[in-house]
């Protein structure tokens, strides 16, 4: 296992390297820069400029320097942000972006998992149909139709919570419920798909032949087996949810990472647009091997290949 | 199902009804005002930021030699309580007041200017603003690196509380320009202390780094949230400051923003969606507000390729655009229409010229540059920004020169970045624009057109446009020069590189509370003038 693992960690660093490469370029590549506006910079300003953030050097002499700083752990100066490095930008904005992350993926299994294994129960009975058609809901209504209808309702009409903000404990819970409804409904499918699957094989008919109640077959003996497609979702998931949402975050107001991520790249701030990037490509590099680690405890017939 | 679903609407409703204390109510009895400001600030040195966010937010923090009046922004005495200009219009002598202070205690004295000047000015920090004090004697030498000896700019501290600017030449807008972020002070040797002062990614603007001289000081930055600012007390007229704090909320969405001020969050909001001002209008007028703004929307003509090198041509596509049909029936924010390009009423000038809205005479023109009734006319793009109100704009014009020339326009939208780059590079032939005074006087928006001018980016030249132009900066006389900028309007509309279609208004929303807080056309609010009066709201209630 732990080799298993060191061996992961190892390959991801070259996969870094390339996605470093990758965006490093085609930021590049995009018209504009980070100092083209409405307002024309006059040129001796320009140059002096360029100077200041090493982009009068060659391009490959950038790209050697931005490397050379980046295995050090720095990713620069922001194009944008004047006093801030994007390692500070990723540091005040990523703990706001873990929160409403968190209290989302909470949502979205509190509310998924007990659906699906409601629905795969009795399927194609009312049980079935109602929490599955919800769930098809979820995934069809956008976050930012749900958002502002939830706002409507409980903070517009009702005036239990603030229509935005981040403030107060109860600032969180709107958007942690119209972020973790749309990942509870991909919960429900996949965990009602995955129960259904196991509750046909022979060992849950052994189960059932040697008596076992329908709560102990459910729980002790399918729920294992029957997480297992929602736990390789939730990998890549959680990465998304972590790293924030740019709709959610602009439509509440919460100064997270969504929204520093898709500004980078209207603004062309190169350094921020790498660096958030880099930062979701590690993240996700490490909730995959995450859940590989899971899902090998979850299904022993996997130790083997 | 159903009358489940409305039962527990009207129960949300009635619940909602409660009269809970908002954020807005515990503002006004606190004197804390709460602005929707737009974007996250890139920054709060004034002489690095370039935006009007920025602007509204550190004009709470600094002050200047001079500052605005707060109901027409006509130049006051800020930290110097007056000044004199010599009878060539080329020397401005200003004495500071001997009371104005930093917020760590110091004196705010005459070398703090010319140190934060030879600071704007120093071409390694590469201030985009700069270029704003080239109107001072051999200010853009020194800015561009060709002078090296400071004291030969046009700024003079012969002791603590004297300051003399000398200019290039005589610019009666000076005083307006000097309320412009650029002109503000910042304290040298605080930013000395957090890095070197003339280079870029100096953290002294931080809370409990930022020392500024102005009614307010920073007390909190929370990225990407909100800033805020409190009463200062070491603020010279501090007795004369009623509000004790100002929260300026990074709040990007309209949507977002109007909501916010529905539930009582805000007192003042940047405009809010198009298709809200009627609802406001009809329900709450009293919080709605449109007020002239100093911009000009337009488009501009790429005059280096044909057909639109034909001057008949470019008339005939501005004189088919209905601007009344456009200003009532698709922006709809009260703006006017523009039959010319500055702005009415700034700074005393009013344009005599016109482009008139005659459909007639358009499909004239066009006949005679051979397009009768738009035959043979290749179809031209129309390049915008992508955004919901330029397509609607452009979608109209393509329909009115379909109509009236029957010519076709293609609607081209590109990313802000994509399209500034090919404004820049010519690779447009009309494309959408707009522009906002820098500072109150004609020249803001006429010195652009000069020939190879950084914003012209149409092509266009015209050499007796440019002998006007340069005449008038260097003209004392203000009726004479205004003439002169009349006859560059004339030419101007004439040769049309552009094609006004309004003038900008200012759609904010406004709690009845927030008092002196007046409609300028920058859309600046001085805020030691600003305060908020709870009774309004009360004696608002009572009549109703």
């Amino acid at each position: 296992m732990f080799r298993f693992i060191a061996i992961r960690l190892l390959q991801t660093i070259p996969v870094l390297l390339i996605v470093a490469t990758v965006t490093f370029f085609m930021v590049r590549l995009a018209p504009g820069g980070p100092f083209s506006a409405e307002k024309k910079v006059p040129a001796e300003i320009l140059k002096h400029l360029e100077a200041y953030y090493g982009l009068n050097k060659p391009l490959w002499d950038q790209y050697t320097d931005y490397m050379s700083r980046l295995v050090r752990g720095d990713l620069g100066p922001s194009f944008k942000y004047e006093n801030r490095t994007v390692n500070e930008v990723i540091a005040s904005a990523f703990p706001v972006s873990l929160e409403l992350g968190f209290w989302s993926l909470l949502v979205a299994l509190a509310l998924g998992i007990p659906a699906g294994v409601i629905a795969a129960r009795h399927p194609n009975t009312l049980t079935d149909h109602v929490p599955m058609g919800l769930a098809m809901a979820g995934i069809c209504l956008p976050t930012f139709v749900l958002g502002p209808l939830l706002i409507l309702v409980f903070a517009l009409m009702a005036g239990w919570f603030n229509p935005m903000g981040w403030d107060s404990p109860r600032d969180r819970v709107l958007p942690a419920l119209v972020l973790g409804a749309h990942y509870a409904a991909y919960v429900a499918r996949l965990t009602r798909s995955g129960m259904l699957e196991i509750l046909n094989q022979d060992f849950i008919r052994t189960a059932r032949a040697k008596g076992a109640g329908s709560a102990r077959i459910l729980f002790r003996h399918a729920l294992r087996g029957g997480l297992l497609p929602t736990v390789s979702f939730l990998g890549p998931a959680t990465a998304g949810l972590l790293t924030g949402s740019f709709v959610i975050e602009t439509i509440f107001q919460i100064p997270g990472l969504g929204r520093y991520f898709v500004m980078a790249a209207f603004n062309r701030d190169y350094t921020l647009v790498l660096g958030t990037v880099l930062f979701y490509a590690t993240l996700i590099i490490l909730l995959n091997l995450i859940v590989d680690v899971v899902q090998v405890w979850l299904n022993p017939k996997l130790r083997f290949e | 199902m159903k009358p489940a679903v409305l039962l527990l609407l009207a129960a949300l409703a009635l619940a909602g009804c409660g009269s809970r204390e908002t954020r807005v109510d515990i503002g006004n009895r606190e004197q804390v005002l709460h602005l929707g400001n737009g974007a996250e600030p890139q920054d709060l040195d004034p002489q690095l930021v370039t935006g009007v966010t920025e602007h509204h937010l550190i004009m709470s923090m600094l002050e200047g030699l001079v500052i605005e009046d707060p109901v027409d922004l006509h130049p006051i005495p800020g930290v110097a309580e007056r000044w004199e200009i010599s009878p060539d219009g080329l020397t401005y002598t200003f004495f500071l007041r001997k009371n104005a202070k930093w917020s760590n205690g110091e004196p705010v004295v005459a070398r703090d200017f010319l140190r934060s000047y030879q600071r704007i000015l120093t071409p390694s920090l590469a201030s985009q603003y700069a270029y704003m004090h080239h109107v001072v004697k051999n200010a853009q030498a020194y800015n561009e690196g060709k002078l090296k000896d400071f004291s030969q700019v046009g700024y003079q501290a012969p002791d603590d509380h004297t300051f003399v600017v000398t200019l290039e030449s005589p610019t009666p807008y000076l005083l307006s320009l000097m309320n412009h972020t650029s002109w503000w002070p910042v304290h040298v040797p605080t930013i000395e202390r957090h890095g070197s002062a003339y280079t870029r990614g100096n953290r002294w603007t931080r809370p409990g780094n930022f020392v500024g001289n102005g009614p307010f000081q920073l007390d909190q930055w929370r990225y990407n949230y909100a800033v805020t600012v409190k009463k200062s007390a070491t603020y010279w007229d501090a007795a004369n400051v009623r509000l004790n704090a100002i929260h300026f909320h990074a709040i990007e969405s309209q949507e977002t923003e109007e909501r916010a001020f529905r539930a009582g969050l805000l007192h003042a909001t940047q405009p809010p969606p198009i298709s809200k001002i009627e609802v406001y209008q009809r329900q709450s007028p009293d919080r709605i507000h449109i007020s002239p703004y100093l911009g000009v929307y337009f488009y501009r003509i790429n005059v280096t390729k044909p057909p639109l090198n034909d001057k008949r041509v470019r008339r005939a596509l501005c004189m088919a655009v209905d601007r009344e049909a456009m200003v009532k029936n698709v922006t709809r924010g009260g703006q006017l229409p523009a039959n010319h390009f500055t702005p009415p009423g700034t700074a005393g000038f009013d344009a005599r010229a016109r482009i008139p809205t005659d459909f007639e005479q358009a499909r004239r023109l066009l006949a005679e540059a051979g397009f009768p009734g738009g035959r043979g006319f290749p179809p031209i793009e129309l390049l915008y920004n992508t955004s919901e109100n330029h397509r609607l704009i452009a979608e109209a014009i393509q329909q009115m020169w379909k109509k009236h020339l029957g010519i076709d326009a293609r609607l081209v939208n590109q990313e802000w970045k994509v399209y500034l780059d090919s404004q820049k590079t010519l690779n447009y032939q009309v494309c959408r624009a707009g522009w906002i005074g820098d500072y109150v006087d004609p020249n803001s928006f006429l010195d652009m057109w000069l020939t190879d001018g950084g914003q012209n980016e149409t092509g266009w030249s015209n050499q007796e446009y440019d002998r006007l132009i340069r005449e008038a900066g260097r003209t004392i006389d203000q009726a004479k020069r205004l003439e002169l900028f009349q006859r560059a309007e004339e030419i101007l509309l004439d040769e049309s590189p552009v094609l006004p279609i309004y003038f900008y208004t200012r759609v904010a929303l406004i709690h009845p509370a927030l008092k002196g807080w007046h409609p300028t056309i920058l859309d600046n609010h001085p805020y030691k003038f600003v305060y908020l009066d709870p009774n309004a709201v009360m004696e608002k209630r009572a009549s109703n």
